[in-house]
């Protein structure tokens, strides 16, 4: 389940397939590409902003991945590759890092990419004067923080270069996943003197300087994104396409109509409604890939009835049948969850007990677990799920709420709220008795995850606090990569599930729909796809675009 | 004379009523649950501070109105939260031509067609094609837009491959068909039907009447008695027509993907956008404010009488 | 008193020879007892869940006789209960936005001036607001309730009807009668009562007809933005809208609430104009002449 999905024609069985169509479709041999290298993909809705440092949200980071290149950067599968640094050396203790720039890095202008550039960026990124929406993901390194709280001056941040090719930077603790945040758009240098010069105009087309595999050529709000080749990258002679257009759009139904009349190459999601339509009529183009999310309902913890009351927490949890929500409400192959943290590279979690029983053994244990927590059918538990609007999270709430009153007798109100307000009780936890979550991990690394119910944590939204807990997390934060970190978040996880203060419920999939004449992208767990790996084949259809 | 006077009249009377939107839109929007800086991962309290202090969001309300309403009068709708490189002008001036060239065809196509199709079936009372007129008129009328633009785009974009199913394109022909035909189609049966019923009205009036009894040929009863009061309903209609098209076109535009002022402002009010829901409020504000002016000077031309009473 | 009665008489007469008024009527009130009473004849209910009948298509063994929506929730049930709402929203809202809406504007087209331009000075103001706007914060502000949608609609509708019934009353009271009225020393409010609001009635009329409709279709622009009433409440709107997403996999779920629907919007237009007909304002001006 968890293997590599390719997509396209990266390589194997889905090459041969990708290549029979094409034949089929074009009657030409394979891998001729189209005349027109034009990749059009809808992201979903617009960036804010195109600056790398203030930039929030996945539409933004789509799109600068394209436009910049941090140190490290990532193969189509997701692997890390050197980026602008072409080696890098790691220090005894973990806690130093020298990169060396590779030799032919160069700005879009033609400026060459120096280690002072990173130096000015991630200082940048830091002050607080940039008002950035991501600075606290910096914190591992040296002094960052005190920095972000305007404690210090941004020179104190850990950060030097040594001439022109070598950049040193110093961290707090061992941070085994430094290398997987350096393809964070907070890490992107920033061309100095066109930041100097125009100050926050240094992002519209005609002034941005970027040193990625793609330039921007236009921004038309709430229109499009255009980009174009840029000439100079240093691996140019491996880019292929010669534009990508981002389309904002956030209907999903609308997208789908886009890409079934050839306007579009490939979709951010599919409506998970139309799934079963999808399934049946495009599923050759259907591309479906673990990603690194979890969805979950929190309990407020801090408020009766689920103050100091795990057994009715645990009976909650138990009485949802996931594998129907998973398979039928949702149905794009989402992973049932028994565990908070999403598997990831060495660490694969701990299923509890009860994840090994039958759906009806957990259905009778949570009726035991309920009565013991003073409810019966006559005498029933009244609670209320808060939700943001969205049509999969209706479905998924009608349908625990539709489990819980058939197994427990529960009477479920829902109350679905626009997400700002939804952000704010949920933050406030003053009306909330049990909230959606869902959180998408920023680095490929359990931590982000694990910290989520720290106590001291601002997206703790269940007043989850274990000292317990939050010890084996700070232990964790100690060690370097290796069984003994694992092994830390691994216990601190068991004993949060003991407790339950929230009810896992899946792991996210990404779902796209890719035209078969895409090739060369890949499915990844962090759903990164760069521009320059893609190709377009030649086939019959791509000409009436 | 006496008309320059009114408009210019009626100009200064709408500066209090721009005041009372202002006022009343800041209130609303600053009284809104959730802020612009609510983010699924929770910004550190001190990036949070610097963000509402570099957006004045500290300053008490009624000093953040005046200071609002200040630099309005300077032409200035102030920095976009959502978009933190653009101004709030930049975003109306990108996206207003937009809503202006689907919304203006969408009203001509449906006041054209649809007082032609009232004006053919009031003529042909109970005939059957009045009957067959208003029969589509009404399913013009009882299906709503996001049934309608998407059973269009299937057949014509998905089924014919004849026009696009989405995007701007700077607004050719060919992209703005769909969703103009699917903005106007309601209000042309809305109006077909109320240029019908008044006509009907005033064809059985006593002065029509008369005027046939009188032997006046049709056509020059039509033109000098029928036409202008029969009209006069739907220039009423005009403003009401206007509204229900801005509504609508929040649905084609989301629908179609176009860059208009409709879907900037959904935008903006889920991202508590205050400066550029505010801008967006503020500005359809003077334009309705100004189509109404039309509206009633339209008005006064038809039936003059009304004109000696204001 | 006896001028009203022989109104309504006469209305009645001539509304019973219309027969497609008569039929929309007859049909109407089918359709009110059917979402009444519906429910009760079907052995499920509006929010139970069945896993394994997901949109499935109508069938008469199993008693889904609209078939079910994308939850496994029986089509047949949840359409009578959102005919409920959507009636009851297009009735309670029409009828808010016509009493406010007919007396606002007939009050500011009679007593003309100054009194008139600060009234529809007031109403420029809520006009200048735009609609879309209000509802989407009051519906933030107190969440989504079925009361909030009356108030919503009904607030912003009556602006509508206050315009048009100003017009005509301004066109109406420049009528020779009127001035009669006037010099005959008869009181403003007499001659409003007596004379423009009967006079208005076929506007009115008219207008209800057409807005109880629009209502509805307003109520379902707002379960497109998200907006409708709560879950699993369900009304003609959010159905429609569901179904129109699914149109081409499902398309009973389209097909059933649309049919309801329309079905609807066409008898309220039907009656609307047997009315208008029956009450034609030219008979009465006669009489008064």
């Amino acid at each position: 389940m968890l293997g590599l999905i390719l997509f396209g024609c990266g390589s194997g069985t889905d090459n041969k397939n990708a290549t029979k169509e094409a034949l089929i479709i074009g009657g030409l041999s394979g891998n001729e590409l189209a005349e027109k290298q034009v990749f059009t993909k809808n992201n979903g809705s617009d960036p804010g902003t195109l600056d790398p440092h203030r930039a929030e949200g996945v539409p933004a980071s789509n799109v600068l991945r394209d436009l910049y290149e941090g140190l490290v950067s990532e193969a189509a599968n997701g692997d890390y590759i050197p980026g602008v640094a072409e080696s890098w050396n790691i220090s005894q203790d973990g806690k130093t890092y020298r990169f060396t720039i590779r030799e032919g890095a160069v700005w879009s202008n033609g400026d060459k990419v120096v280690a002072e550039d990173f130096v000015f960026s991630l200082r940048r990124s830091v002050d607080p004067k940039t008002l950035s929406n991501y600075s606290s993901m910096l914190y591992p390194i040296k002094n960052a923080r005190d920095v972000v709280l305007g404690k210090a001056p941004t020179d104190r941040l850990g950060v030097s270069a040594e001439g022109e090719k070598t950049l040193i930077i110093e961290l707090e603790e061992p941070t085994p996943y430094f290398i997987s945040l350096l393809t964070h758009s907070t890490t992107y240098p920033v061309h100095p003197p066109t930041v100097k010069e125009h100050g926050p105009l240094f992002t519209r087309p005609e002034n941005m300087v970027s040193n990625g595999a793609f330039t921007l050529k236009d921004w038309r709000i709430q229109d499009y994104i255009l980009l174009s080749r840029n000439e100079r990258y240093w691996d140019d002679t491996n880019t292929t396409l010669s534009e990508v257009y981002y389309y904002p759009l956030d209907n999903p139904d609308a997208s789908l109509r886009r890409y079934r009349a050839n306007e579009l190459d490939f979709t951010d999601t599919t409506p998970s409604e139309q799934l079963p339509w999808i399934k049946k009529n495009l599923k050759e183009e259907l591309k479906i890939t673990p990603y690194f999310g979890s969805y979950y309902y929190g309990f407020n913890n801090s408020k009766p009835p689920f103050k100091n009351n795990p057994e009715l927490r645990i009976a909650l949890s138990l009485a949802v049948n996931r594998t129907i929500i998973t398979d039928i409400v949702l149905g794009a192959g989402q992973i049932p969850a028994f565990t908070f943290v999403p598997p990831v590279k060495e660490y694969q979690g701990t299923q509890p007990e009860w994840a090994k029983l039958t759906q009806e053994e957990r259905e009778d244990l949570a009726e035991e677990l309920y009565a013991q927590a003073g409810f019966d059918k006559n005498n029933p538990l009244s609670i209320e799920i808060i939700y943001n609007t969205s049509e999969n999270h209706k479905r998924v709430a009608l349908a625990v709420a539709s489990m819980w009153k058939k197994v427990l007798g529960v009477e479920t109100k829902l109350r679905n709220q626009e997400w700002k307000v939804f952000l704010e009780t949920r933050r406030l936890q003053e009306e909330t008795e049990i909230f959606r979550g869902g959180w998408i991990g920023d680095y490929d690394d359990p931590y982000t995850f694990s910290e989520l119910l720290h106590s001291e944590n601002e997206m703790n939204h269940s007043g989850y606090a274990s000292a317990e807990y939050d010890a084996l997390l700070k232990s964790a934060s100690l060690k370097p990569a290796g069984k003994d970190r694992t092994g830390d978040l691994l216990q601190a996880e068991q004993i949060m599930l003991n407790d339950m203060p929230v009810i896992p419920l899946y792991f996210y999939v990404s779902q796209h729909l890719i035209k078969p004449w895409v090739v060369g992208l890949e499915g990844n767990v962090m759903d990164h796809h760069y521009s320059k790996y893609v190709k377009i084949l030649k086939t019959e259809t791509l000409t009436s675009e | 004379m006496s008309n320059f006077r009114f408009v210019i009249g009626r100009f200064l009377g709408a500066i209090p009523t721009l005041l009372i939107l202002i006022c009343l839109a800041f209130l609303l929007v600053k009284s809104a649950p959730g802020g612009p800086f609510d983010f699924e991962r929770s910004l550190p309290e001190e990036v949070e501070a610097n963000l509402r202090a570099a957006y004045n969001l500290d300053d008490p309300v009624y000093l953040q109105l005046f200071k609002y309403i200040g630099d309005l009068m300077q032409g200035d709708f102030g920095p976009s939260f959502q978009y933190r490189d653009y101004t709030v002008t930049e975003l109306i001036s990108t996206g207003f031509p937009v809503s202006l060239r689907l919304g203006v065809a969408a009203i001509l196509l449906a006041l054209i067609f649809g007082s032609l199709i009232g004006s053919i079936a009031a003529l042909n009372q109970n005939s059957k094609l009045d009957y067959g007129v208003m029969f589509f008129g009404m399913i013009g009328i009882s299906i709503p837009n996001f049934v309608m633009a998407p059973l269009l785009v299937l057949f014509f974009s998905i089924g014919l491959r004849a026009l696009p199913a989405g995007g701007y394109n700077g607004g050719d022909f060919y992209h703005m068909i769909l969703p103009v035909v699917s903005l106007a189609l309601p209000q042309m049966a809305y109006i077909a039907r109320l240029t019908r019923g008044s006509m009907i009205e005033v064809l059985s009036s006593n002065f029509v009447r008369t005027a046939k009894a009188q032997g006046l040929p049709v056509r020059t009863i039509l033109l000098a008695h029928v036409l202008k009061p029969a009209f006069l309903p739907v220039v009423s209609y005009l403003g009401p027509a206007t509204a229900a098209i801005i509504t609508g076109s929040v649905v084609v535009e989301q629908i179609f993907g176009l860059p208009g002022l409709g879907r900037y402002f959904v935008q903006g009010a889920l991202n508590r956008d205050y400066t550029l829901v505010m801008g967006v409020v503020v500005f359809y504000g003077c334009l309705i404010i100004l189509f109404n002016l039309i509206v009633d000077t339209l008005y006064g031309f038809i039936d003059p009488k009304i004109k000696q009473n204001r | 008193m006896k001028k009203t009665n022989s109104l309504l008489n006469d209305a009645w007469t001539a509304l019973s020879k219309n027969k497609a008024a008569l039929i929309s009527a007859t049909t109407m009130a089918m359709m009110v007892l059917m979402v009444l009473v519906g429910p009760a004849f079907s052995p499920y209910t509006i929010d139970e869940t069945d896993w394994y009948k997901i949109a499935a298509a109508p069938s008469f063994f199993d008693g889904h006789i609209f078939g079910t929506d994308d939850l496994g929730r029986d089509l047949f049930v949840r359409t009578m209960y959102g005919g409920r709402i959507s009636l009851m929203v297009g009735l309670v809202a029409t009828l808010v936005s016509v009493t406010i809406g007919v007396t606002y504007g007939a009050v500011a087209g009679f007593m003309g001036g100054r009194i008139d331009a600060l009234m529809m000075r007031f109403v420029d103001v809520l006009y200048a607001m735009p609609f879309l706007f209000f509802v989407i914060l009051l519906m933030v502000f107190f969440g989504r309730s079925i009361f909030l949608i009356f108030v919503a609609i009904g607030a912003v509708n009556w602006l509508d009807i206050a315009r048009i019934v100003r017009g005509q009353t301004l066109n109406i009271k420049g009528k020779e009668f009127v001035d009669a009225a006037r010099t005959g020393g008869v009181s403003t409010i007499k001659i409003i009562m007596k004379h423009v609001v009967p006079n208005l009635l076929g506007v009115v009329v008219v207008y209800v007809a057409l807005t109880v409709p629009q209502v509805i279709l307003v109520e379902s622009f707002l379960s497109f933005l998200g907006l409708g009433v709560q879950e699993p409440m369900t009304s003609w709107g959010a159905l429609v809208n569901q179904g129109a997403r699914q149109m081409e996999s499902s398309p009973w779920m389209l097909l059933f609430p649309a049919v309801f629907l329309a079905t609807t919007l066409f008898c309220f237009n039907f009656i609307g104009d047997g009315l208008r007909d029956a009450l034609d304002p030219k008979d009465r001006t006669r009489g008064n002449d």
